[in-house]
């Protein structure tokens, strides 16, 4: 890791897991809390966006682009990572990635799909609408290894853009030094 | 029975459990996520497992009782049923699953009783040999020896 560990390693990574089955959340969490991460497991879509700070009452469970309200101060725990099954009753994991995504305060989390269907057009569209990554269940080690380079980039990029704001506001800006 | 004893008698047991299918290698999977830290993991997740079977097959039987049986919903149910066996391992119960499927789909009332039947045996078994593997452990245990890993 070199000089990028004293930068990423700032804190524990947080992963969010949302799975209606309570043996696979039990499993995701045990899988994801050998690899060090803080995890948060909800049973459903609904509770995940709520989780995040994204309240929409209305348009819980419709097709229709929902009114992203998502504040990030607003949010109390940062998420790094959200990884998802598929089916689950109500809102499935590919609408919630969907709302993720349509959300500018949350559509850098990187999202992950699981699923105990390998249906190459499912996959496909899970990728295209910025999945990450899609697990076949049931999910291993080997797959929950996969997650860290997306965490590290994240938190990388999110330095980054910190540290450049930082840099910024600590300078005032002079004309004369952008001819 | 002395430790060694015991000890033998598990690893013969489990070896079985492997040959004749009842378990695959995602038990082997579970068995890695428990240390120390995590001394019961296997037996809670499989406790889970015990727990929501039970509901799902109980479920299972009042939706396929019905005049008008909604195909949909035991589909949803045999699917959720084929994944959590499929977690822990329980190969045949997820194997029954499989074929049930097919029959929801065609929505064959006489397939679906017939495989309701067997993943309902397939579960049973499986139920009862992993208390009895669970059982063998606490033996082990309780006579201050250590669950041998099996290969």
């Amino acid at each position: 890791m070199g000089s990028l560990g004293g930068v990423v390693a700032d804190s524990q990574f947080h992963v969010l897991a949302v799975d209606d089955s309570v043996i696979d959340r039990k499993l995701i969490e045990r899988l994801l809390k050998i690899s060090s991460y803080q995890v948060t497991t909800v049973d459903s879509g609904n509770e995940a966006l709520e989780f995040l700070g994204l309240q929409d009452e209305e348009n819980k469970d419709s097709d229709l682009p929902s009114v992203c309200t998502a504040n990030h101060n607003r949010r109390e725990v940062e998420v790094d990572l959200i990884i998802t099954d598929y089916r689950m009753p109500g809102m499935t994991g590919y609408d919630l990635l969907r709302k993720i995504k349509e959300c500018s305060s949350l559509r850098d989390i990187p999202v992950v799909i699981m699923s105990s269907e390998n249906i190459p057009s499912r996959i496909n569209r899970c990728l295209e609408q910025g999945a990450e990554e899609f697990f076949l269940k049931p999910v291993q080690q080997a797959d929950v290894n996969k997650l860290r380079p997306h965490l590290l980039k994240e938190r990388l990029r999110n330095n980054k853009s910190k540290l450049i704001e930082e840099c910024l506001g600590s300078r005032p800006i002079k004309k004369e030094n952008f001819q | 029975m002395e430790v060694g004893q015991l000890q033998e008698r598990f690893v013969d047991y489990t070896k079985s459990l492997f040959c004749e299918g009842f378990l695959d290698d995602q038990f082997l999977q579970l068995q890695q996520l428990q240390d120390e830290s995590n001394p019961d993991f296997v037996v809670e997740v499989v406790s889970l497992f015990f727990e929501d079977s039970e509901k799902l097959l109980n479920d299972l039987t009042k939706t396929l009782d019905q005049q008008f049986v909604d195909y949909k919903r035991v589909d949803a149910q045999v699917h959720q049923l084929k994944g959590s066996s499929s977690s822990i391992g329980a190969q045949r119960v997820k194997n029954a699953c499989i074929g049930f499927r097919n029959f929801c789909e065609e929505q064959n009332i006489e397939g679906c009783l017939r495989c309701l039947h067997q993943v309902k045996q397939e579960y049973s078994l499986v139920k009862n040999k992993l208390q009895t593997l669970f059982r063998l452990e606490q033996q082990i245990v309780a006579a201050g020896g250590a669950i041998p890993m099996v290969e």
